[in-house]
């Protein structure tokens, strides 16, 4: 018999939806939580557009509510860094970086994305002096100071506007000649005076790295292949997510991106397995999505959970068992 | 709140604070979310290692020039000193063991 009814790996708005569903669902489901624990909504401000709010909510503030309303019925939280998940056999075995172990007869998968970095070598190494993928942690350094934000899409412009407060000027660097970012943040980002952009262009190199801080970008024009460099203090980064899912490569079908196949809801190839939010999600990637389907993979569990003849009453379930 | 036994430094003693032994210091900062999920990870760390290595924060709003000196652009960031020279450092959010580890590591040589 397995530790647990049914475990969720992720704690952004996808697996704590999850939580609160399978808890009321009296399912006494563990939640684990990773480093990024809150998920995406941690590293932004104001949220507009989590119904419900008129006025907005901070996303912090928004995780805490909803960790604390998941709570509130039952669903444990633990930290803890998975580092091997067998779904071969079954029960599911989660095995953790300090050594033990638990088994759950289900699991959800809620591990989300994180950000892409540009992989040109310079990018990561001058990470935290003066490359960024978090505008609301780091834009507060460049107070007076040039910026770039590389990327055209709604976060880019969002970053980008955002980083005005502090920038001197914030030059968006973008592959194309036309933004992907939504008709509203177009707007917002063109009609403001601090931000400019140069397009059809991308960043080869984030110079210094012998001086180990941010001096200047090479932008290299797509079209004529011109290099020139531009000197500024801090780059942005906000070219999109890569789904967290090197845990499940092997176990779990992944499409060619590396996002988790789901069919008929949450289910994966896997009966038992079930993915909820941005790990199987490059479309929408909105907060309500992630909630959404995070309930929709509780009620999943739930149903899977009836199908089986040996599954935990509630009150077995073992409450801490790593 | 941060426990009793995290320090604080600030622009004024962070150099006669630095100076000897096995020193990490937390740069951080109130509207910082993941300077937020760091936090009681930095508070155990300075428990587990009370009496061994200081264990200190550093506010970057009241404290822009010691940030400034060591081209800190992002938090959280964790330098470590030894024997006030700067050592290692460490950019966003790890795990407690991984920074354990990278403080023994100090400790011992």
């Amino acid at each position: 018999m397995a530790d647990r009814n049914v475990i969720i790996i992720g704690s952004g708005p996808a697996g704590l939806t999850a939580a609160l569903y399978t808890a009321r669902a009296n399912l006494k489901p563990l939640l684990v939580e990773g480093l990024e624990a809150g998920g995406q909504l941690m590293l932004t401000t104001m949220v507009d557009n989590w119904p419900g709010f008129r006025d907005g909510i901070l996303g912090p503030d928004l995780m805490t509510e909803m960790r604390a309303q998941a709570e509130r019925f039952g669903a444990e939280v633990m930290q803890g860094d998975v580092t091997r998940v067998d779904l071969q056999s079954r029960p599911f075995t989660l095995s953790f970086a300090n050594g033990k172990s638990v088994t759950t007869e289900s699991l959800i998968i809620a591990t989300g994305a994180s950000a892409r970095w540009l992989e040109i070598g310079s990018d990561r190494k001058l990470s935290g002096h003066g490359v960024s993928t978090c505008a609301t942690c780091d834009g507060y350094f460049f107070r007076g100071r040039p910026i770039a934000v590389v990327g055209g899409g709604d976060s880019a412009m969002e970053e980008a506007i955002y980083l005005t407060r502090f920038a001197s000027k914030v030059t968006v660097v973008h592959r194309r000649d036309t933004l992907r970012a939504s008709k509203i943040m177009q707007d917002k980002a063109f009609a403001n005076p601090k931000i400019e952009f140069i397009w059809d262009s991308e960043v080869s190199d984030v110079l210094d790295g012998g001086k180990g801080e941010v001096t200047g970008v090479v932008v290299r024009n797509l079209k004529t292949l011109h290099e020139t460099t531009v000197p500024l203090d801090g780059v942005f980064i906000a070219i999109g997510h890569t789904p967290n899912t090197s845990l499940f490569v092997g176990q779990v079908n992944l499409d060619e991106n590396g996002y988790i196949r789901t069919h008929a809801g949450s289910k994966t190839n896997i009966a038992g397995v079930f993915a909820a939010g941005d790990v199987q999600d490059h479309i929408y990637r909105q907060a309500i999505t992630a909630a959404g389907s995070g309930c929709m993979a509780a009620i999943d569990a739930e149903r899977y959970l009836e199908g089986l003849s040996h599954h935990l009453p509630p009150e077995a379930a073992l409450q801490t068992t790593t | 709140m941060a426990s009793e036994k995290v320090k604080t430094f600030t622009d004024n003693n962070f150099d006669d604070e630095t100076s000897k032994g096995v020193v990490l210091v937390d740069f951080w900062a109130e509207w910082c979310g993941p300077c937020r999920r760091l936090a009681p990870t930095v508070d155990a760390l300075a428990s587990e290692f009370d009496g061994r290595a200081t264990v200190a924060k550093l506010n970057v709003d009241e404290n822009p020039n010691v940030p400034g000196r060591f081209a800190v652009r992002g938090i959280p960031t964790l330098l470590l000193f030894k024997e006030g020279q700067l050592a290692e450092t460490i950019v966003g959010l790890r795990a407690k063991e991984d920074i354990a580890q990278m403080i023994e590591r100090h400790l011992g040589a």
